[in-house]
């Protein structure tokens, strides 16, 4: 726990709360291959004598955090002050990055997760219910996106909703309209990538809950049956409520892999139209001059996010262990 | 000044265009290394192998050399050289990328090798910084026009000079129903975007910074007017533009789909293979120089050069031998009918075929080179990011501009390059 969790926590927080020192920047002559011009360069004694006296940086505190291209502060604050209206406002906000991102995010968390454990559900229950000699293929035919890496299942549909590709031409073909395109609009690409993330992880919904149909208590099912009970009311009587905390713990695990959504926006290309935290972490860590304190301010965001996110199931789940050990 | 760099342009253009008549130097059998450790890191693509393999016929009789290429390197390079002794002794770079390693101290001035293992090393392949030396270059690259002959000779269209000249020929194209989509553009949001920004900037004459400042200035005129270009450009390129990289636009070039775009040097050698696309398209690919927006006289163009560094935390040993081992990776005895082509090598010997013109072109046209500034990285960074919602409809030119200048900022007070 201290080693895995507790140090790397601190080692991002204290990162995100220092910057690299202020660069000494000397104007010099460059010359290369295709003739000589003024240009900048660092200036490595100064900055060398910087570094030896504060090897962790300029300290910094919050500024990080409060920055554009984090919670924007005071951009926020412009905004508020400037914009004519509700709907300018939140116009100036989405074009903060972290604020976008966090749309994105929230909408792609809180459509996927409901979907896939709605989906998964249903997919269980009909598995469970066709002859016991056909299971086993469908099974694992249901299994398979969940197998397939996140990254190349999102490059294999990338290529298959081009223009060009199979689905993306179908789709022009049925609308009518040879402009059709998946990629090119926001909308669209927020569809794709919901309808993906709902595609990758039913899966795993449907296997969690196909194993606890298995649990669920023959007895009761068959006197709910003799009292009368309808199909759809045995599932609502008996199965849900038996398989409630599965539920909760799927819920859990999705709410956290969902919020820190990230190879869709590779695979799909979709950076132009839809961003998420992860993503800005990559993004700063990628680039030819790297931002790491940018990107340890992202990471804890991240947690902080996780942590809210979660708070509503955990307490759930808190006061569930606590009146079982009630009673 | 002016002067001194046209002529220094011409004089590399015609050193590196006469070398090939010029009588071929010894073959190094031997690399004149008694011992150490030779480690690369560097990008992926052939002429970079071709480097590789060339310092690696070093190896043997206690000389390691190890080569780790991968378009990823420059996530691995400035990590592998910060350790104490660096993993990697050598790291193969672009002009851009160069700074990265300078920024962190973690590449060794050349001066003292050069003077004694490389007097024949010719002096426009000595990349000075600050009157010192900090790397060796091997290649040039550039972006310039790739079109298609057959379609273009048909409709009577002269191979575009200037931007706008291809969006005549594009509507001529599209008209004429020869494709719904004739230009390619590599306009992926990030890195590729960005770079079709710069070259339109620099093409009408804008500057990025406030004289030898590291302040932006591109919320201005040319800023506006480049943006405007490039939507224009967008109205005749596949729908999907903001996902497509210079990998997918050639693909659609091999396809038939595309006729007009701008295009790397070094990949154009791919497309007229005989891979990927059928006969008659593959052959009727043509290149030309680089294309001219406005009235600035600067192509909407900039130059690359790839070489290779040494790193500066490694024994004095472990650096002679990586200086002959690379010297030996660029030496003539690489060049033979399979490498020629695989660059505008800067190499004696080396004989310019016609898949390279356009980079001569590039070269001869008075381009400038592209930025290598310490902070430019950042405002690349930024491009890459905010622009797309100009494109995309989401706002006008100038609030995308304030969008960049603003990204870039925060980025720059972040790395101490702004107060």
């Amino acid at each position: 726990m201290l080693l895995f969790i507790a140090l790397p926590i601190v080692s991002v927080v204290l990162q995100s709360m220092y910057a690299p020192h202020e660069q000494v920047v000397v104007e010099v002559e460059n010359c290369d291959v295709f003739g000589c011009k003024k240009s900048t360069m660092v200036d490595q004694d100064a900055t060398r004598e910087l570094r030896d006296a504060k090897p962790l940086g300029r300290f910094v505190g919050s500024d990080i955090y409060t920055n554009r291209s984090h919670l924007a502060t005071s951009e926020v604050a412009i905004a508020w002050r400037d914009s004519d209206g509700l709907s300018a406002f939140f116009k100036d906000i989405m074009n903060l990055p972290f604020y976008r991102a966090m749309a994105f995010t929230l909408t792609f968390t809180f459509v996927v997760t409901p979907m896939v454990l709605i989906l998964g559900f249903f997919i269980a229950v009909a598995v469970n219910s066709i002859p016991s000699l056909l299971r086993g293929p469908a099974i694992f035919l249901s299994l398979l996106p969940l197998i397939i890496t996140p990254l190349i299942g999102s490059l294999i549909l990338f290529w298959m909703i081009d223009a060009r590709g199979i689905v993306g031409a179908l789709l022009q073909t049925l609308a009518g309209d040879p402009n059709l395109s998946l990629k090119a609009s926001t909308s669209l690409t927020w569809v794709t990538l919901i309808v993906y993330g709902i595609w990758h992880s039913a899966p795993f919904a449907f296997v969690v809950y196909y194993a606890g149909l298995q649990t669920v208590p023959k007895d009761t099912l068959e006197s709910a049956m003799i009292d009368g009970a309808s199909r759809w009311e045995q599932i609502r009587y008996v199965v849900l409520p038996h398989l409630l905390p599965l539920t909760t713990f799927i819920a859990l695990i999705q709410l956290m892999d969902n919020f820190r959504v990230f190879e869709p926006i590779m695979g799909f290309n979709a950076s132009a139209h839809a961003v998420s935290l992860s993503y800005f972490i990559y993004d700063d860590l990628g680039g030819e001059t790297r931002l790491l304190s940018s990107a340890a301010a992202t990471s804890v965001l991240t947690i902080v996010g996780v942590t809210i996110l979660l708070m509503p199931v955990l307490i759930r789940a808190w006061r569930d262990f606590g009146r079982k050990q009630g009673t | 000044m002016k002067n001194t760099r046209l002529f220094l342009k011409g004089a590399l253009a015609s050193a590196v265009l006469m070398a090939g008549s010029s009588a071929l130097s010894t073959a190094y059998a031997a690399c004149g290394i008694e011992g150490g450790r030779v480690s690369i890191v560097g990008n992926e693509f052939p002429a970079i192998q071709t480097v590789a393999r060339g310092a690696e016929s070093c190896a043997g009789d206690g000389v390691e050399v190890k080569s780790n290429l991968t378009a990823d390197h420059q996530k691995i390079n400035v990590a592998g050289m910060q350790g104490n002794p660096a993993e990697y002794t050598t790291a193969i770079i672009a002009n851009s990328s160069i700074v990265a390693l300078m920024n962190e101290d973690v590449i060794r001035p050349l001066d003292d090798l050069v003077a004694k293992h490389g007097q024949d090393i010719p002096k426009n392949q000595l990349i000075t910084v600050n009157g010192k030396i900090m790397a060796v270059a091997f290649m040039a690259n550039a972006q310039h026009l790739a079109y298609r002959k057959d379609v273009l000779s048909e409709l009577g269209i002269e191979p575009p000079k200037s931007y706008e000249e291809m969006l005549a020929a594009a509507k001529a194209i599209k008209d004429a129903g020869k494709s719904e989509f004739p230009i390619g553009g590599a306009y992926k949001a990030g890195w590729n975007l960005a770079q079709e920004f710069v070259n339109m900037y620099i093409g009408h004459g804008g500057e990025f910074y406030k004289d030898g400042s590291p302040e932006p200035a591109i919320n201005n005129e040319q800023g506006v007017a480049a943006l405007n270009m490039m939507k224009e450009l967008t109205a005749y390129m596949n729908p999907d533009f903001l996902t497509h990289d210079s990998n997918a636009t050639g693909a659609e070039m091999e396809a038939g789909n595309v006729m007009l775009m701008n295009m790397w040097g070094s990949r154009i050698g791919v497309l007229q293979d005989e891979e990927g696309a059928p006969k008659e398209i593959a052959e009727n690919i043509e290149v030309a120089g680089p294309m001219m927006v406005g009235d600035s006289g600067t192509p909407a163009t900039t130059l690359w050069w790839d070489g290779w560094t040494v790193a500066k935390n490694i024994s004095d040993e472990d650096a002679e031998a990586t200086f002959l081992a690379m010297k030996n990776g660029i030496s003539p005895s690489i060049l033979n009918d399979d490498t020629m082509g695989e660059a505008v090598w800067m190499i004696e010997g080396y004989e310019p075929a016609a898949v390279n013109q356009g980079v001569f072109a590039s070269i001869a046209s008075g381009a400038t080179a592209y930025p290598m500034l310490p902070y430019h990285g950042l405002m690349h960074t930024a491009l890459g990011n905010e622009i797309a919602d100009f494109l995309t409809g989401k706002e006008d030119a100038a609030k995308t501009l304030a969008d960049v200048e603003a990204a870039y900022v925060t980025a720059a007070k972040e790395k101490g390059f702004l107060n």
